[in-house]
């Protein structure tokens, strides 16, 4: 197991947003985190990361990283495995990268912050920029001049340039296009056969967890309410708010009263 | 640029119009105080003074544009080189004064912004407010007394010791009496000239130095709650690099459009200082200007201003965009 | 795509308007304080006759046998060159300074406002001219202008009010404008123009009320600055004139005895210190509390 949570429990004072009693991803999984906004996905996120105090947030419970317990850790030592251990994409790319620096500036300050040298940095910069199909000269853009679907395969040659084993990806597509999507899904999913890296889903679009996939997780205000296999859960929905979820996605072709309310 | 000439003209007509509302003759004034009748009408007539308003505003624009601000009604010099000769010593108080504003201002806003509703935190926003209320002429007086005259540990007053004249002489390069020292290797005089800058410069920094502490810390506070900011944290980098490296740059944005306006405020605010400690600038040329009621050379000190704060706009405005790529990519 | 930023994680809470006031307050001790200063001087400047010890040395009087007494019981703030007694006349001072700032920026906001909305509301050439004529007058740093124009008119207290206000009123068309510009460009205003309101009834029922929020956050946080300039016009000598109890006169009028009988300076300057300070306290205070970004941090 990369990743295992257990009695994970992250609180606004005395106000609960995530109580999850068992979680839990593999080796070379894909394991989605579905629910609406607000259900406690993306602070589960900044739990694993460290940084739920940024946001006034506190963490009990345990969190393990390859075997490692992440919740006592002192904030120097988090620092060291935020990026190499995991790594995070975020929802909007655009938003993810600072407007005043080139991208490349923040690859090569978070690789040599790493402990590569100027060259070694350059060098993984570029065959990772590759990897997701970008020409390596893209990194001396600003966000600005790079379109979302860019930034965002920029976003995932950073994880792949630090080998980081886990990314938590927290809504990488939902700002996207269809098409430029598809694409980026189409790249995680490469990571994860060439490179065996284990992918954290967050996504509140059920289509692109059955898309993407092995397991799925279930959130309902914070909570877990099912998981198991992606075929199985989405199939056969034994909770309710599952099936609320599913109903919404649009299905192309059906008659107009069979489409969920997400239809237009 | 065009936006500029013609703020520049309307600065000028503004100008003219407020000196010409001044009560008292000048003719009079040039001539002096036992001039005849036919001597005051002949000194009007040579300051042009009996022609229509319009043709004195037009050959006055004239003038200007050529480089001729006309002539001090009080020294009878050309406005243009007394300007030239009280305007660098006012230019060195102003500059020293940001240089410490921002050396003193950007690191607190930091630490500010780093550990915000804390006791530094408090300490500093109402240290920065502070600075910001303070009477500078007030100020300046306190601190004259208190570290000059009581505690002698820097000069009261002027811009060098005057004794100093004699033995080691001060080449005139640029007219900023720091930089003429160094230039010239001249070190008593560099000693010199530094010890007796520090408190007007000190003095007139307090209010830059507030304002962007202020300001530092609203922007990084801003952005702080960011995504970027978060995927930088995430990437494993030290909150330090989290404030100082990244916060910062998007900080220097409206700090640096804060400078411009900042400047152009505190150079009016050395006019205020300048008697106090009898530092040779334009404040004191623009008081004597105003008491013997010399309508060139108030124009002059006004016109002067207005283009040092349009100067220092444009400036920003380049600093900014070589700072910023969003303006650069518009 | 343009996204506009959002707050992240969603998740993150925001508190309900009487508990996040309250909050905000705890959190604020600047704030409270600067509002309980401010309430102070306002009440000095109130009730002035009744707290000062000798009011009658706020006017004419003068004591020549009490000449620069150091600060004592009888004069806490000790007497000055004629011999009147300070504390009084700095209580009494209470009264001008804010009264000029109230003026200044109430004619400020008369002349700025109506200009912004029209320039902001008309666009076009309307616009252009309103704002090149601002830009002149912002072209000055507010102090040189108020300065010039106080050294031509004859020194006084409206001299100085007038001066202020003539400076002071581009900074407000400009915000006005920018605000009055962007409501004037959303869609409901297209609607009411579609409806046949007239444009007047536009401009007054639903241009204006939506521009002026931020001037008024604006304006608190002016009050020192105003404060602090009249306070300078009036020590260049081009506003109050004797006997009139200003602040800035005073340390003006004290300056030759600073040397050796400091009182003189130092207790009229603290007051403008700490008006200005007590007003920009308040005004940042506001602002703070207003900004609804700021209820994520403690």
């Amino acid at each position: 197991m990369r990743l295992r949570i257990k009695d994970l429990a992250v609180a606004f004072g005395d106000r609960q947003v995530v109580s999850i009693g068992e979680f839990a991803v593999g080796e070379a999984e894909i394991v989605g985190l579905a629910g609406e906004s607000g259900s406690g996905k993306s602070m589960t996120t900044l739990a694993i990361l460290g940084l739920a105090h940024t946001v006034g947030a506190t963490v009990s419970g345990s969190i393990r990283l390859d075997g490692t317990e992440l919740t006592g850790l002192s904030q120097r030592e988090l620092r060291q495995l935020r990026g190499r251990q995991v790594a995070a994409i975020f929802q909007s790319p655009a938003m993810a990268f600072s407007p005043v620096f080139r991208v490349g500036q923040v690859v090569l300050g978070a690789l040599r912050l790493h402990g590569m040298s100027r060259a070694e940095a350059a060098e993984a910069a570029s065959r990772a920029m590759r990897q997701v199909l970008l020409a390596p000269d893209l990194l001396g853009r600003y966000p600005a001049q790079l379109s979302g679907g860019q930034l965002q395969r920029v976003a995932i040659a950073l994880a792949l340039a630090l080998r980081a084993r886990v990314l938590l990806a927290d809504e990488p597509t939902s700002a996207l296009d269809v098409t430029v999507q598809a694409e980026v899904l189409e790249l995680l999913r490469e990571l994860r056969e060439r490179d065996g890296m284990s992918v954290l889903l967050i996504s509140h679009d059920l289509a692109v967890v059955a898309e993407l996939c092995d397991r799925v997780a279930v959130m309902q205000g914070g909570r877990i309410v099912e998981q198991g296999p992606v075929s199985q859960v989405l199939a056969a929905p034994q909770h309710e708010y599952t099936a609320e979820l599913l109903a919404a996605v649009p299905r192309i072709g059906a008659a107009p009263q069979d489409r969920g309310p997400g239809h237009v | 640029m065009g936006l500029a000439v013609l703020v520049l003209a309307g600065v000028l007509v503004l100008t003219f119009t407020v000196a010409h509302v001044v009560p008292g003759d000048p003719a009079a004034t040039w001539a002096g105080p036992h001039a005849s009748a036919a001597q005051v009408a002949a000194a009007r007539r040579f300051l042009g003074l009996d022609r229509p308003l319009p043709a004195q505003l037009a050959s006055y624009v004239a003038g200007i544009v050529t480089g001729n601000w006309g002539v001090s009604i009080h020294t009878h010099r050309p406005v243009l080189s007394d300007l030239a000769t009280v305007a660098p010593a006012s230019l060195e108080l102003v500059i020293a004064a940001m240089i410490i504003g921002l050396a003193v201002g950007v690191p607190l806003g930091l630490v500010s912004a780093r550990w915000p509703g804390g006791l530094v935190d408090q300490a500093i926003r109402a240290g920065s407010i502070l600075g910001v209320s303070m009477p500078i002429f007030w100020m300046a007086l306190i601190l004259q007394l208190v570290f000059s005259q009581r505690l002698h540990v820097v000069p009261a007053a002027g811009e060098y010791s005057p004794g100093l004249l004699f033995s080691h002489p001060l080449a005139q390069y640029t007219g900023f009496g720091v930089l003429d020292a160094l230039i010239s290797g001249n070190w008593p005089m560099l000693g010199s000239t530094l010890s007796h800058l520090v408190l007007p410069a000190l003095v007139v920094a307090a209010y830059p130095a507030g304002l962007i502490a202020r300001l530092v810390r609203a922007q990084v506070l801003d952005t702080v709650g960011e995504t970027h900011v978060q995927m930088v944290r995430a990437l494993g980098f030290s909150e330090r690099a989290v404030f100082g490296r990244f916060a910062m740059k998007l900080a220097w944005n409206p700090v640096a459009a804060a400078v411009a306006l900042i400047f152009g405020y505190s150079l009016v605010n050395t006019f205020l200082v300048e008697s106090i400690f009898d530092w040779p600038g334009l404040g004191s040329y623009a008081a004597e200007s105003i008491s013997t009621l010399d309508t060139p050379a108030i124009l002059g000190v006004t016109l002067f201003v207005a283009l040092v704060y349009v100067a220092a706009n444009l400036i920003v405005d380049i600093v900014q965009a070589a700072l910023d790529p969003r303006i650069r990519l518009q | 795509m343009i996204e506009a930023p959002a707050p992240f994680p969603a998740e993150a809470p925001t508190l309900p308007r009487g508990q996040a006031l309250r909050r905000g307050l705890a959190a604020n001790p600047l704030l409270v304080v600067g509002g309980l200063a401010v309430v102070v001087i306002v009440l000095v400047a109130l009730f002035a006759p009744l707290l000062a010890p000798y009011p009658g040395d706020a006017g004419n009087a003068t004591h020549p046998f009490m000449v620069l007494h150091a600060p004592s019981a009888q004069h806490w703030f000790g007497t000055d060159q004629v011999g009147r007694d300070i504390l009084s006349r700095v209580l009494y001072g209470a009264r001008v300074s804010p009264l000029i700032a109230v003026l200044v920026l109430a004619i400020a906001s008369a002349v700025g406002i109506p200009l912004g909305v029209v320039a902001g509301y008309f666009g076009g050439w309307v616009d252009e001219l309103i704002m090149r004529v601002t830009d002149v007058f912002l072209a000055f740093p507010a102090l040189l202008l108020a300065l010039a124009l106080a050294a031509v008119l004859p020194a006084s207290l409206t001299t100085v009010t007038i001066a202020i206000a003539a400076t002071w009123w581009p900074w407000y068309t400009r915000l006005i404008r920018g605000q009055a510009a962007s409501v004037a460009g959303r869609p409901y205003i297209d609607s009411c123009r579609a409806l046949g309101i007239p444009r007047r009834r536009i401009i007054l029922r639903h241009v204006l009320p939506n521009s002026v929020t931020p001037l008024i956050v604006q304006i608190s946080l002016d009050v020192g600055g105003v404060i602090l300039t009249a306070s300078a016009l009036s020590f260049l000598g081009l506003g109050a004139q004797d006997p009139t109890p200003d602040w800035g006169l005073m340390v003006s009028e004290g300056q030759t005895y600073f040397t050796t009988d400091w009182w003189v300076v130092t207790f009229p300057g603290l007051a403008i210190l700490v008006t200005a300070f007590a007003f920009n306290l308040l005004g940042d205070g506001l602002r703070d509390l207003l900004d609804p970004r700021r209820s994520l941090l403690p």
